[in-house]
């Protein structure tokens, strides 16, 4: 009985006019996703094809043949690999450094009875508005002889104010004042209270934090391009630049000979084919990441959008 | 009079030995904020000072609004500040709705499974490196061994070395900006938009409102606070456009239209080394967009009620 009642609603409710507007619905959303994710599976099949068949423009839907050529490329690359190495270091000490800070911040600034509350969140606030700006930062960085050091990458964006206040709110709606109370009557200290009780209770905002964070780390290229000269000290964004953008592997020599110029043609349509390798190999840590975090995504967007 | 100063004196120190243990947990943030981003703050008289690194900060000689007066004067002055507000008023113009729409598709979409795969695959460019993305537009649009060149000379036409042409460089960055982030900025609509009660769409329905009407009679307003705030921030931001995106993409031949403040900051201080006038510029950046925001808010306060303060 119930089940027909229902059949019939929602042949009511599919009214003429909302079938058109379902199949336009479905169509557009079809494009954008074929719009959106054909370039990613072109870097992936263009990644494992055959070099010449790339750079003669033949791969389209599929790849054509199959080599490792380019990924052997990558790894033959010392400066890749290194660079590589730097990086997945200073994303795991500069997350470390991040979450040592945003934490108990977060975690102070939540509490109704801090008495600094106020100050502190202003003193926060200001950074966002104003900065002293490239020159003057650079000044300090090198007042401090941090140059050429990964702490001039960690250190100077350990606190976003953005993640603090996520985490704070989070903290603020899942930790409440009243299981500290009872907590204090049994002898509890407010830092016994933080990693025992509060910090275990929020591997949610800790995981939003470490991707957020974590990503930041390992996509940055623009404070290592400032404060960092020594190549070997280079993360993978600044190696990534000098093969992608500026190709400082593009072969310089010129050839006579017709053997050489096919030659010469090979060896560039493998450099070519590596560049796509080099983006797959490049995303591989985000990617791992990624599913895992994934269903945080909305609360964590949520969390961070309620005002308070 | 003097006993209650004593006394909020005491209560003062009662007050913070109470928070003691509150305080310690924001020791290191405050240490390292105050020495990143406060110093910096005062450091950024060097703009006023003719700066000698020998000298230090306090030793340089004094040369008040010199380097501000010389930016003005510069032909980089309108060049930049015009390539920055047209780079920023087009990505904000396209790239600030499509977003709100593909929330509110996203929404009423029929297919839970097929929207959770859009929603996944969308989400994805957002993770994408400046670096990489920038790698993969100029492999893209190369003109020997780019896709897009290899469709045009399928289709018979000529090949296009899109990046040495000045006027498709803000389109390439605007657009391509659309294809990295507009699912990662939907989710915040989205989010909003799971929040509004399901009562209120069966209750449309039930006097006969199509799908099209309860997204603009429902859901529309339900996200516009939302809407507005991001707007407002986004307009402070209007002159601060980041500098990773655009000097990747710069060349010689797109210098006249791709050259923005922020690079242009950078190439004076770090390249050029001429850190005083580079502060000028950026302390002249930074005090338009304060002032951009304030006044936005101030209209958004007036108009709508809404307003980040």
């Amino acid at each position: 009985m119930e089940k027909t009642i229902l059949k019939q609603k929602k042949k009511i409710k599919r009214c003429k006019e909302d079938v058109v507007f379902d199949a336009i619905l479905f169509i557009v959303l079809s494009v954008i996703l074929v719009v959106v994710a054909y370039p990613l599976y072109w870097v992936i099949i263009s990644s494992i094809s055959e070099p010449a068949s790339v750079s003669g423009g033949e791969v389209v839907w599929r790849p054509i043949g199959f080599t490792l050529k380019g990924y052997k490329e990558v790894f033959d690359n010392d400066s890749v690999v290194r660079g590589f190495l730097n990086s997945l270091f200073y994303t795991f000490c500069g997350v470390i450094v991040n979450l040592v800070v945003t934490l108990p911040t977060a975690y102070a600034l939540s509490r109704d009875r801090f008495g600094g509350k106020k100050v502190v969140t202003i003193f926060y606030m200001i950074t966002m508005f104003f900065s002293g700006g490239l020159i003057p930062t650079y000044l300090v960085i090198k007042s401090l002889s941090m140059l050429n050091s990964m702490w001039a990458l960690i250190l100077p964006g350990s606190l976003s104010v953005y993640n603090m206040i996520v985490a704070r709110t989070f903290f603020k709606s899942n930790i409440s004042e009243e299981l500290y109370e009872a907590a204090e009557i049994d002898g509890c200290t407010q830092g016994q209270f933080f990693f025992k009780v509060a910090l275990p209770l929020s591997s949610a905002i800790i995981a939003i934090l470490v991707l957020y964070y974590g990503v930041g780390h390992w996509n940055a290229y623009f404070s290592a391009l400032v404060y960092i000269s020594d190549a070997n000290k280079y993360p993978l964004q600044l190696v990534l630049r000098n093969i992608l953008i500026t190709n400082a592997t593009a072969l310089a020599q010129t050839a006579t000979t017709e053997a050489a110029r096919a030659a010469l043609r090979e060896k560039q349509a493998i450099i070519d084919v590596m560049k796509y390798s080099l983006i797959i190999i490049s995303s591989i840590p985000v990617m791992v990441l990624y599913p895992f975090i994934q269903k945080h995504f909305v609360k964590g967007v949520m969390v961070g959008s309620i005002k308070g | 009079m003097k006993e209650a100063a004593g006394v909020r004196k005491v209560n003062i120190i009662k007050k913070l030995k109470k928070d003691m243990s509150l305080w310690m947990f924001c020791v290191p943030g405050i240490i390292l904020t105050f020495i990143f981003s406060y110093i910096p703050m005062y450091g950024v008289q060097i703009a006023f000072r003719k700066f000698n690194a020998k000298a230090g900060i306090w030793g340089s000689e004094w040369v008040g609004l010199r380097y501000f007066e010389r930016f003005i004067n510069s032909p980089y002055f309108g060049t930049t500040i015009r390539n920055t507000l047209i780079l920023s008023l087009y990505g904000l113009v396209v790239s600030f709705p499509i977003p709100i729409i593909l929330a509110l598709m996203l929404n009423s979409f029929r297919h839970p499974r097929y929207r959770k795969v859009i929603q996944t695959v969308t989400y994805a460019p957002n993770f994408i490196s400046t670096v990489v993305m920038c790698g993969m537009i100029i492999l893209f649009l190369s003109p020997s061994v780019g896709i897009i060149n290899n469709i045009i000379t399928a289709l018979g036409g000529d090949a296009v070395n899109f990046m040495a042409k000045k006027e498709f460089w803000r389109h390439i960055y605007v657009w391509t900006g659309v294809w990295q982030g507009m699912g990662w900025s939907s989710i915040i609509y989205f989010a909003a938009l799971s929040g509004i009660s399901p009562e209120l769409h069966e209750a449309a329905r039930c006097d006969g409102a199509t799908k099209f009407q309860l997204i603009r009679h429902i859901d529309l307003p339900s996200i516009l606070p939302t809407a507005t705030i991001l707007l407002i921030m986004n307009c402070g931001s209007i002159l601060s456009i980041g500098f990773e995106k655009a000097y990747l993409l710069q060349n010689d031949l797109n210098l006249t239209v791709s050259e923005i403040i922020s690079t242009y900051v950078y190439k004076v201080g770090l390249i050029d080394n001429n850190m005083s006038y580079s502060t000028a510029i950026g302390l002249f950046n930074t005090l338009v967009n304060l002032i951009l925001l304030i006044i936005v808010n101030k209209t958004s306060d007036k108009l709508s009620g809404t307003s980040l303060w």
